[in-house]
């Protein structure tokens, strides 16, 4: 038996010391059983894959053996096919359901050799090199299933890639023979040679039902909208062809034409094109002088001279994505029929059609349209406090003097310490709020709360109560007419330090901004959401292990994904101590500024890239400075110390 | 050792056994599986079932180069004879742009549309006036029919309901008779309702020949592709013009509204469509999917009433539409009697997630935009599944889900022009075809109607996709200065002017545009600087020739200046890099205002000191050279006619275009309110702004645009931008613009 030999093989190394003549007794006897426990598990435990025990062995077997069918001359024949079939019309969505994945399952025929009654087979190539590698592929991907009863589509492995080698109605009795063809529903076929002598249609013109199909050379009068899919002819020729990456600089011909066989009323058209752009123009076609072949199929010729094609276009994307291999073609055409059962789900047009580089460059803002929010709703502070009371009060009574201010959350971070006694908090005219956090987290102030029930948050620490009403009320002026940015009052900015060759923070005078601190910031409630539950790599867990940072990880989040600069408002402050939230007393230490400057680093190293954004400038109210009567003004008192 | 033998061979027999059994047993059931098959002993091992694996063995390529070479060219019939014997075949039904539009009636004259004059006694629904005179009023429109390359009807094909009152008779008489009709060649043709109880086709009861349609509630099974367009249904009230905005003003977090799914509309007991609407109660769970339907309309409802009815109606009458409309993450737009009902543009413009039920709807403007952006296409058949397909969408879908309907809604649908514009702007694309907007343009902001793919093919030409394609703004500008004044000294306030701009380290060229009744001065005349100078004559010496796209501007960033601007460097410099962060905006100096004058019922514009503007004049003022391309093409001749008599409000109006564009306000930069000599008591005779009656100018034009656009664009900022340490109590020398400071 070919399978204890195999397992025979391993034989001396189990069972060193026995007697030759007992071992491949031995041997032989435990490969069986163990061959017998492995197929009764699998008759017990896996009852769908049983058959594919079986035809395990037809990896070895050749397209020659594939089992022969016979087709009666009274065979039924498909309908021609349908030219209204849409989706709605001639597609069983039922077969697909609801799938969590959102992914159609595939089913493939197995082989088989179809001959008509005479025993002639009903296609002259029979299984073509590219319909097997097609069909291997869409059998190795995510879609493929071998349980037809769970399946949404089926492919037949009847090759109908060319109809120059097929016989008509002997492969449409054929398709009709297969055992859930059920009229061609749900049934793709792939077909990249079309039509025949002498008017070409440009669809297959094997009766199919209402089968789905794949085809290349489409007209728009053949092609059903949203149902058939439009294919590229793949050329078996650039099957290994390395082309050539493309050199930097202006490409050398404007218009290539490398088709042969073009029609002597174009040719003479592109000939007189030729001649009024020179060089600029090439127009390449079958070499006259070499010989037949192979080998000739990669030669272009111009006047005598001889190109390599397809070497001589150049590499693109697109190619490589979706039209270099049959399987690039293959699973290409199932994603675009997935998405049209699942809709929903569907791939974005950036994601069909942006190049690696764009998607990585590119930013498309979670808030992408341009609204102005209203001022009505006010925003909420969040005060993020350990244990110093006193200072928190003298806050809370600050805040909330603000005009817009719709509500106080204070996000108690002291589990050994419960806040003080309702009676003993300022008394104020909005609703304030108690959270106390389970741990001593630095991430806890950019929870996305329940409580927060405006867009607009006021990240603000429990120390900063130099900040006037006129300037926070501004500040969240400032933060409607940029929603989807940080706007905050302390500015900082990063740096390229040339020496060491790293990045370095900076929180001196300096004429540029790249960073607000969340030390008192406003921003959007998404992005507390975006920063508890997309914050990328380990950043989130990092800022909580050292305590420090999270200001810095917000700009870096924010700036990410909106491709935008902070906006600082207002005239800079002495700030007590605004860095100091980590280390108390330490404030401007070098041992702060170094800590600071590694987050930077991390950071960058973990977004792979240095989204922040510096800019020169900041925002005042309209008439800051003005020489103008300050009663007059909307924000008066901006700036005073 | 041989009773250890003989239970081993017992064993081994066993698991022998075991093992036939099992290989038996695959064969058993496939036997049993088709027993009047000839051929299925063979199947063994292929059956249902089996997996494919990728087989070996040689195999032949599909095609092969020698058949491909043996085709004898000669045999083939010309391509061109080939197009005109099919040219017969492909019309009607088959129609498409290359079978039946006549393309060589646009290469004359460029995009034209000519609408055919009103006959007299010959009755316009108001849906079709509005149609009528949004395209008259388009840059598109001509009134002579030899430069046209679309017609449009003056008659009314909006409603071919036989029953409806509006319906016109005689059509198909009236269409034969007029001169130009050339067998509809060229016509686009506008319908809203087709068909009637109880079938409700989609056939226009006249002949249409090879003209287009532009049809409500299309089929995709009658909708010929790339030559129909699919528009949305509208009301006889939807607004001609300006059209309003879209209800969308938080995007609240968590983005679930108090609803997740509703509907309220009518129910069909019996006829075409009545299957899915009778269905919906199926997932009504008067919770967060509340799906209300009426039997109450027609007048012999109760003739076909059901058991439900009685129940339903009462449901119905307890919600209010607008309430839920408002509250839902998403809305039900469930085929009626057509495929397209109102309910799709209420959805979209209430920011209420449209979920389509309405198989084989081509849905409006289908060619162009993406509706899986904005929209969940569901299915008919899969209704039971329409609530938990909503409830597996993610958030961050539903966030961008719901900002999409909005941008649509405001760029397409929100008034007759939009929608009548969008239409030809699609047809237009299908002509110029290799100048047409990519999807982008179509699907992201600003939208199709203001990027026009006439100024550029690439995106990267554009103030907007910057971030989108991951470039950075442009790091030069050219200035462009307006002279109105003969040169007569060296000290006047235009050659400080240009040394100045010249000087700023972003400035790439400076041109000069001599609107000036005197020849231009000699060239040197003009003071040495290190950037080129260009004079240029201005064309008829009209004030929109500030604006036009000159060819001579190499940058995408214009700073325009007039010539009694009094600027430093140090402010041109700051003012670009303010500009490089908002590069869709005019970003500049001199800020005005306009208020709504309730006592007068008119717009106010103001150039007092306030604490808001809503707009900077181009006095002073930095922005994308694509809107100098943009007012000149995307404005009628009339309004800039209108402009150029005056000589006056070309600011005005370029301030309106970009907002409406941008939907957001300009940026004013730093402190400097005056920024001219005259306002400082120099006065220059010829100045404009000298003129009493130059202000009220303004105030008039302020009121022309707002009813020319349909709307007020204009959007106020309370904030500036002033450089990081502007009057910082830190060392003047740490800072690098100090100049401003000193100013």
């Amino acid at each position: 038996m070919y399978t204890s030999g195999k397992y025979s093989s391993r034989g001396p190394a189990l069972i060193p010391r026995m007697k030759t003549k007992h071992r491949i007794y031995y041997i032989t006897l435990f490969s069986v059983v163990l061959l017998g426990l492995i197929a009764t598990g699998m008759f017990q435990f896996w009852p769908h894959s049983i058959e594919s025990t079986a035809d395990w062995t037809l990896d070895k077997r050749s397209v020659h053996d594939a089992p022969l069918i016979r087709l009666p001359v009274s065979s039924p024949i498909p309908e021609r096919g349908d030219l209204s079939c849409r989706m709605h019309t001639c597609f069983d969505v039922y077969r697909c359901g609801y799938n969590p994945k959102n992914r159609i399952k595939v089913y493939i025929y197995p082989l088989q050799r179809f001959v008509d009654e005479l025993g002639v087979p009903i296609s002259s190539t029979g299984l073509s090199r590219e319909y097997n590698d097609l069909l291997s592929a869409i059998s190795d991907s995510d879609f493929y299933t071998d349980d037809v009863t769970r399946a949404c589509l089926f492919i037949p492995s009847i090759d109908v890639l060319n109809q120059n080698s097929l016989r008509i109605r002997e492969t449409a009795q054929a398709l009709a023979m297969l055992p859930r063809w059920d009229k061609g529903m749900n049934h793709l076929l792939f077909n990249m040679l079309p039509g025949g002598p002498p008017d070409y249609n440009t669809a297959l013109d094997v009766p199919r039902d209402r089968a789905l199909l794949a085809g290349g050379g489409f007209s728009t009068w053949t092609y059903r909208q949203g149902y058939d899919v439009s294919i590229p002819v793949y050329s078996p020729l650039s099957a290994d062809v390395d082309l050539p990456e493309r050199q930097p600089g202006p490409r050398r011909y404007f218009i290539l034409s490398s088709q042969t066989a073009i029609h002597r009323e174009y040719r003479a058209e592109l000939e007189r094109l030729k001649e009024e752009n020179g060089e600029a123009l090439l127009l390449l076609d079958k070499c006259s002088n070499l010989s037949q072949g192979a080998a000739s199929a990669r030669k272009r010729c111009y006047k005598g001279q001889v190109y390599d094609y397809p070497q001589i276009l150049q590499a693109r994307w697109f190619w490589e994505a979706y039209f270099s291999s049959m399987k690039a073609i293959g699973l290409t055409t199932l994603q675009i029929i997935n998405d049209r059962i699942y809709p929903y789900a569907a791939r974005t047009y950036e994601q069909w059609n942006n190049p690696p580089v764009v998607k990585w460059s590119s930013v498309n803002s979670p808030l992408f349209l341009p609204l102005i929010p209203p001022r009505a709703p006010g925003f909420t502070a969040v005060v993020l406090t350990y244990d110093r009371v006193e200072s928190l009060f003298r806050v809370i009574t600050e805040i909330s003097k603000v005009p817009s201010l719709a509500k106080l959350l204070v996000v108690w971070n002291n589990q050994n310490k419960s806040p003080p006694e309702e009676t003993l908090w300022p008394k104020i005219s909005v609703p304030l709020k108690v959270v106390r956090t389970k741990e001593n987290k630095l991430s806890n102030r950019f929870f996305p709360y329940d409580e927060i029930e405006t867009e607009a948050v006021l990240a603000i620490d429990d120390d900063i109560i130099m900040l006037t009403s006129d300037e926070l009320q501004f500040g969240y002026e400032v933060w409607r007419e940029f929603p989807d940015r940080l706007v905050g009052y302390p500015g900082r900015l990063h740096l390229w330090d040339h020496e060491m060759g790293k990045w370095k923070y900076e929180s001196e005078w300096t004429n540029e901004v790249s960073m607000v601190l969340t030390g008192a910031a406003f921003y959007h409630k998404y992005f507390n959401y975006l920063y508890t539950y997309k914050m990328p790599g380990d950043i989130k867990n990092w800022v909580d292990a050292h305590m420090n940072c999270e200001d810095i990880a917000m700009n870096f989040l924010v700036a990410n994904i909106t491709g935008k600069a902070p906006i600082k408002v207002t005239p800079r402050k002495k700030f007590k101590c605004p860095e100091c939230t980590a280390i108390d007393g330490l404030s401007l230490d070098q041992t702060h500024m170094v800590e600071r400057s590694e987050c930077i680093n991390k950071f960058a190293s973990v977004f792979g890239t240095m989204p922040l954004k510096v800019v020169e400038h900041r925002a005042d109210p309209v008439l800051y400075k003005d020489d103008f009567p300050e009663k007059l003004k909307s924000f008066p008192n901006i700036g005073s110390l | 050792m041989q009773a250890k033998k003989r239970y081993l061979i017992l064993f081994s027999t066993g698991a022998c056994l075991i093992l036939l059994f099992c290989l038996g047993g695959i064969q058993v059931p496939l036997s049993r599986r088709g027993p009047g098959r000839p051929h299925d002993r063979r199947l063994s091992g292929y059956g249902p079932g089996a997996r494919w694996r990728h087989l070996s063995g040689y195999l032949q390529p599909f095609s092969s180069w020698e058949q491909d070479r043996s085709d004898d060219l000669t045999e083939h019939i010309s391509p061109r004879q080939k197009r005109d014997a099919n040219s017969g075949l492909y019309t009607g039904k088959r129609c498409r742009m290359e079978s039946c539009f006549d393309f060589s009636l646009c290469e004359r004259n460029g995009f034209k549309v000519y609408v055919y004059p009103q006959q007299k006694g010959e009755k316009l629904s108001e849906s079709y006036q509005n149609i009528l005179s949004s395209i008259e009023g388009s840059r598109f429109y001509t009134s002579d029919p030899g430069q046209a390359c679309l017609f449009v009807l003056s008659l009314d094909t909006l409603d071919r309901d036989q029953l409806s009152p509006q319906y016109v008779h005689n059509l198909k008489a009236k269409i034969q008779n007029l001169p130009l009709w050339n067998g509809g060649k060229n016509h686009i043709i506008f319908n809203l309702y087709s068909g009637t109880w109880p079938d409700y086709t989609e056939d226009l009861g006249f002949d249409i020949g090879l003209a287009m349609l532009a049809k409500a509630s299309i089929s995709t099974e009658n909708f010929r592709p790339d030559f129909d367009v699919s528009i949305p249904l509208f009301s006889k009230d939807h607004p001609r013009t300006g059209g309003e905005k879209g209800y969308l003003k938080y995007n609240t977090i968590p983005p679930y509204r108090k609803y997740m799914l509703v509907f309220k509309g009518k129910r069909y007991l019996t006829g075409i469509g009545s299957d899915t609407r009778n269905a919906l109660y199926h997932i009504h769970n008067s919770e967060d999917v509340v799906l209300l339907t009426t039997c109450k309309h027609g007048k012999d409802w109760q003739k076909h009433k059901d058991a439900r009815c009685d129940k339903d109606n009462a449901e119905y009458d307890k919600y209010d539409y607008r309430e839920m409309l408002y509250n839902s993450t998403f809305c039900l737009v469930p085929r009626g009697r057509r495929l397209g009902s109102f309910r799709f543009l209420e959805a979209l413009q209430a920011a209420c997630v449209p979920v389509m039920l309405s198989n084989g709807w081509e849905l409006p403007f289908s060619e162009i935009i993406d509706w899986n952006r904005a929209a969940v296409i569901g299915d008919e058949r899969l209704l039971l599944q329409i609530p938990s397909t909503v409830r597996s969408i993610h958030q961050d879908k539903i966030l961008s889900l719901r900002q999409q309907t909005q941008l649509l809604w405001e760029a397409y649908f929100n008034s007759v022009e939009k929608i009548v514009l969008t239409t030809l702007e699609i047809i237009q694309d299908r002509v110029l075809l290799h100048t047409s907007r990519s999807n982008l343009m179509w699907n992201s902001l600003p939208g199709g109607l203001f990027t026009l793919p006439q100024y550029s093919t690439s995106l990267r030409d554009f103030p907007f996709y910057y971030a989108k394609l991951g470039i950075k703004p442009p790091s030069k500008f050219t200035a462009i200065i307006h002279v109105v004044t003969p040169l007569v000294s060296q000290s006047q306030p235009v050659m400080k002017l240009l040394v100045a701009v010249a000087k700023s380290q972003y400035c790439a060229q400076v041109i000069v545009l001599w609107n000036c009744e005197k020849p231009l001065p000699a060239k040197h005349r003009w003071p040495a600087t290190s950037v080129p100078v260009t004079v240029i004559e201005g064309e008829s010496k009209v004030i929109s020739s500030r604006f036009l796209p000159y060819n001579t501007i190499p940058t995408d960033a214009v700073f325009s200046l007039d010539e009694d601007t009094v600027l430093s460097t140090t402010e041109v410099d700051f003012a670009f890099t303010v500009w490089q962060s908002f590069p869709d905006r005019i970003v500049g100096y001199p800020a005005r205002s306009h208020f709504w004058d309730s006592n007068k019922e008119r717009w106010g514009y103001t150039s007092k000191w306030t604490n808001d503007y809503s707009m900077v004049l181009t006095g002073a003022a930095i922005y994308h050279k694509y809107y100098h391309y943009l007012y000149t093409t995307y404005f009628p001749a009339s309004l800039k006619i209108m402009v150029d008599q005056m000589s006056n409000c070309e600011d005005i109006l370029m301030n309106f275009l970009v907002s409406l564009v941008t939907k957001l306000p300009p940026i004013k930069v730093t402190q400097k309110k005056q920024y001219k000599e005259t306002m400082m008591g120099q006065s220059s005779r010829a100045s404009r702004w000298a003129d009493p009656d130059h202000f009220a100018q303004r105030q008039t034009c302020m009121n022309k645009f707002a009813n020319w656009f349909g709307t007020m664009p204009l959007i106020h900022s309370q904030m500036r931008l002033d450089p990081v340490l502007f009057k910082d109590q830190v060392s003047i020398l740490r800072k690098k613009y100090r100049e401003i400071e000193r100013l």
